[in-house]
């Protein structure tokens, strides 16, 4: 059974200027287990794409909180939970699957694929006009 | 976020700078856009050398700004990409109808 070494909690408000505030205190913290550059760029790259989530679809560019919380455990990995209390999502599979979006606006559809290709594990659990939680878990290897 | 605008002999390139996110990205599209519909150029090229950090939303720019410039004829090209950047990019398919190089 593993151990959490280290564990921090924030909530924010939905505001865009903090997609980049967010991916910068995940990488800061992820920072604190000798990460490899590289490891820190797909930690920020992935953040970045679940809290945009919670700015554009979740709560639909309107006032939210966006609470994130991390684990670092004894292994080396690390959980980061992304989770808001937005419109949630019906259809999972499908938000999942590359290049679907409901937003126009120049959105790539590709969030979801992004934080697969970035993490060794995505789980998203949603629930409709409840929210929706996603964790990314990372193993990290020592520089 | 900064983008510098040259125009040439009806190439147009436009120098992206710092980080690209959902935040940036729509001052960038603005800017760009406003270029492209008052030059009317034959190619545009986008150069990301200057981008330190990007996401999705740069695939969402570039694909916005394929788009648009299709309609005026215009071809696309995007330079400069990190290679994690080009990963993301190609994600999309965007490299059947972009010229990376």
């Amino acid at each position: 059974m593993k151990k959490i070494t280290n564990s921090f909690k924030m909530a924010l408000p939905s505001k865009s200027i903090n997609e980049s505030f967010s991916r910068v205190v995940c990488a800061a913290f992820v920072s604190l287990a000798d990460p490899t550059v590289e490891e820190i760029s797909d930690i920020k790259t992935a953040v970045s794409e679940a809290v945009t989530n919670c700015i554009v679809h979740a709560y639909e560019e309107k006032n939210g909180i966006i609470y994130i919380s991390a684990d670092l455990f004894d292994d080396n990995t690390v959980r980061i939970k992304i989770r808001d209390k937005g419109v949630g999502i019906p259809d999972i599979p499908k938000a999942l699957t590359p290049l679907f979006t409901t937003a126009g606006d120049d959105r790539s559809g590709l969030g979801f694929t992004v934080m697969e290709s970035f993490t060794d594990k995505l789980t998203v659990k949603s629930v409709p006009e409840k929210g929706t939680t996603v964790t990314l878990v990372k193993k990290l290897h020592r520089k | 976020m900064p983008v510098l605008i040259k125009s040439l002999n009806k190439e147009f390139t436009a120098f992206l700078s710092g980080e690209i996110d959902h935040h940036s990205a729509p001052r960038i599209r603005e800017k760009i856009d406003s270029h492209l519909n008052r030059e009317k150029p034959e190619r545009l090229i986008l150069d990301f050398s200057g981008v330190s950090f990007m996401d999705s939303s740069g695939v969402g720019l570039v694909m916005g700004r394929y788009k648009n410039a299709l309609q005026l004829n215009c071809s696309t090209c995007v330079c400069g990409l990190r290679e994690r950047d080009l990963r993301i990019m190609k994600m999309s398919g965007l490299e059947k109808l972009v010229e990376f190089r």
